[in-house]
């Protein structure tokens, strides 16, 4: 059984007066353990598919199978859990509270999942770790570089263990080098068994993966293995 | 656990936003704290009038009728009863040998005196002039010793039954009983102490009063007329038909003719409650009407609040939905917050209130039972949640994907 199966996915924004179709039909499967990038062009349909895998989002019509179940027949509320339980969101604009130092933007989803303080506490610590960020646990986010922000983001991802980490251009907007030192964080949660897929423009992001899922208008162009891949060396 | 976790999320947010930004806090909850002061003193002084007047009201049995010169609440026609003729202490005599309905009718005069004893002098104080018919209608008892009794006031004899307040300032731990003491330079023998009644409405004490035999009195200041003629009845059901037999009784002493009015009044503890039941009305009405018109505009300034708190926040609900907040958590969120403004303005409020009770005591009676400072709170909690739900609900319902785009 695949992780992911989308069946037929379309999306289609109604603007009254025009309707735009971001997403024409999209089949695809992804396999627990995969790396994949989604590429394509501006405005092809990339934020769009990922939003709607990360259960943010709902398709117009279609079927799309999370670990076998049938996703697009949930309610609000069991959204919410696949949310908090199942995905690990990172965003290009990062998207953290500012207000809140990193551990407490980390323990956001455990908030939400119920785990009790120390526990909490325990494994948000352990996520910045992991990330490399033990001894910056009680900045805020506009006392951290824009690599650093973006690490406690994926801590916030990987916070849960969920089976997916999503990250819609991660290093979109970081410099070459801090990107890299991203990416190198990405290959390493790979090789430990998460699943990744991640948006990008460029191609040399693109290649840190297995495999490679084009977009154009709204559906898939093409879907390769990536025989050179690059794997990021760390520091 | 969940809740608990995200009531305590949503506690934790709420007072960060609130500190956040202390001056739009602290204006948005003017309106609420005027209301809780103004539902908070108006339940003070209501409370405390009631206590006083339920001490009060004792004194003044529901079965005894006053017959008097004077009604209890004259109002504007005071110029009207101005020109009466006094009551007659010798009425009490005829109304006694008349009535089938009284069971004890005491003739009551009073004068203001000094009370010496040795070098210990009390001031301004009340005598009153009686019989021994008093004691069963003027509703109190005797602490120590007895009442004067029929025999001593036929023979006018110098005793005197003395109020708790008198015994207490006079004679400190000396048994009052059987000692003499001096009113307005008269020997008098104290033969009885009657029991602490406190405070009449919480203004006028009922216990530095002093007692004699109203022939004593007559003798010491003749030219104190104007009697209180006090009616004890049988029975309660048969007050009106008593009040009816005692203004025949008393239109045949004062000689009236049937199409005169009358020129005296009947007076009956009724008088007092419909009296005390307009003052509450009032104060509760006008209480009631600062509250809400204030707890509207308050609760209408934190709805507002809340709307621009749900606005600039966009992008954090955002956030939280895709970490896994449920429309529930954010609902709570927002909810707790406008509450806690709600509540902080409670809290204020009745603290002025309680500052302020000081000062309102000096006219009427207040009174802070812990009820009514919970009920503030609970007002206060009523308002939050009535004005948070719908920018709550809002928020609670925005769209993820929309969210996180909002600049
Ligand atoms: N809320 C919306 N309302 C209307 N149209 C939308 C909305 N969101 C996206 N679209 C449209 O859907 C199409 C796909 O948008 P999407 O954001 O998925 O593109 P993308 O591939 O992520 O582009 P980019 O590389 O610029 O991020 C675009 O034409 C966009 O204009
Ligand atoms: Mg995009």
């Amino acid at each position: 059984m695949p992780l992911i199966k989308l069946e037929n996915i379309v999306k289609i924004y109604d603007l009254g007066a025009e309707k735009v179709h971001a997403l024409r039909g999209i089949n695809l499967e992804i396999e627990k353990g995969e790396y994949v990038a989604i590429m394509g062009p501006s405005g092809s349909g990339k934020s769009t598919l990922m939003n709607i895998i990360g259960c943010l989002d709902t398709p117009t019509s279609g079927r799309y199978f999370l670990n076998g179940v049938n996703v697009s027949e949930l309610s609000d509320n069991e959204l919410a859990r696949i949310r908090n339980k199942e995905i690990g969101f990172v965003f290009q604009m990062f998207n953290l509270l500012p207000r809140a130092d990193a551990l407490h933007n980390v323990e956001l989803p455990l908030i939400y999942a119920g785990v009790p303080g120390d526990l909490r506490k325990k494994l948000a610590r352990e996520a910045l770790e992991q990330v490399g960020l033990g001894d910056r646990l009680h900045h805020k986010p506009n006392e951290l570089s824009g690599g650093q922000r973006q690490r406690v983001a994926i801590a916030r991802a990987l916070v849960n263990k969920p089976s997916i980490i999503l990250a819609d251009e991660p290093t979109g907007n970081l410099d070459t080098k801090t990107g890299n030192e991203i990416l190198a964080l990405f290959d390493e949660l790979h090789s430990r068994g998460n699943t990744i897929i991640l948006v990008t423009h460029e191609p040399d992001v693109a290649r840190h993966a297995h495999r490679i899922i084009r977009i154009r208008d709204g559906m898939i162009e093409s879907d390769e293995k990536v025989v050179d891949r690059i794997i990021a060396q760390k520091g | 656990m969940g809740f608990l976790l995200q009531l305590q999320e949503s506690l934790k947010i709420a007072l960060q936003s609130i500190f956040a930004h202390k001056l739009r806090s602290a204006l948005t909850t003017l309106g609420i704290i005027i209301g809780i002061v103004s539902v908070t003193l108006m339940n003070m002084t209501i409370e405390g009038l009631g206590e006083a007047f339920r001490s009060s009201i004792s004194a003044i049995g529901a079965d005894v009728l006053y017959i008097q010169k004077w009604p209890w609440f004259a109002g504007e026609d005071w110029w009207k009863y101005r020109n009466r003729r006094e009551i007659k202490i010798s009425y009490a005599k005829d109304i006694k040998e008349r009535s089938t309905y009284a069971v004890a009718v005491a003739p009551t005069v009073f004068s203001r005196s000094t009370l010496r004893l040795g070098s210990n002098s009390m001031e301004n104080v009340i005598v009153i002039g009686t019989t021994d018919e008093f004691i069963y209608t003027a509703g109190v008892s005797v602490e120590f010793g007895r009442f004067m009794s029929e025999v001593e006031v036929k023979a006018e004899r110098p005793v005197c039954v003395i109020g708790a307040e008198i015994a207490e300032k006079l004679f400190g731990n000396v048994n009052p009983i059987g000692r003499d003491l001096k009113i307005a330079g008269r020997t008098f023998r104290v033969v009885g102490v009657l029991e602490k009644q406190g405070k009449f409405l919480g203004l006028e004490s009922l216990d530095d009063r002093v007692y004699i035999p109203i022939g004593q009195f007559m003798r010491m200041f003749p030219w104190r007329t104007g009697a209180t003629i006090t009616v004890k009845i049988k029975n309660m059901d048969e007050i009106e038909e008593a009040i009816e037999e005692l203004r025949g009784i008393m239109r045949t002493l004062r000689r009236l003719k049937p199409w005169q009015e009358d020129d005296f009044s009947v007076n009956r503890q009724e008088l007092l409650l419909n009296a005390y039941n307009q003052t509450v009305g009032v104060i509760g009405a006008v209480g009631l009407g600062i509250t809400v018109l204030s707890l509207i505009v308050g609760g209408i300034g934190v709805m507002n609040i809340m709307f621009v708190s749900v606005k600039e926040r966009t992008r954090e609900i955002g956030i939280r939905k895709a970490v896994g907040a449920t429309q529930r958590a954010i609902l709570m969120q927002f909810l707790v917050e406008a509450i806690m403004i709600s509540l902080l303005g409670g809290v204020i409020g009745l603290i002025f209130a309680v500052i302020l009770g000081f000062v309102v005591d000096q006219i009427l009676p207040t009174s802070l039972p812990l009820w009514v400072a919970l009920l503030s709170i609970f007002i206060s909690i009523t308002v939050g949640v009535i004005s948070g739900i719908i920018p709550a609900y809002k928020a609670s319902k925005l769209d993820p994907v929309e969210s996180l785009r909002y600049e």
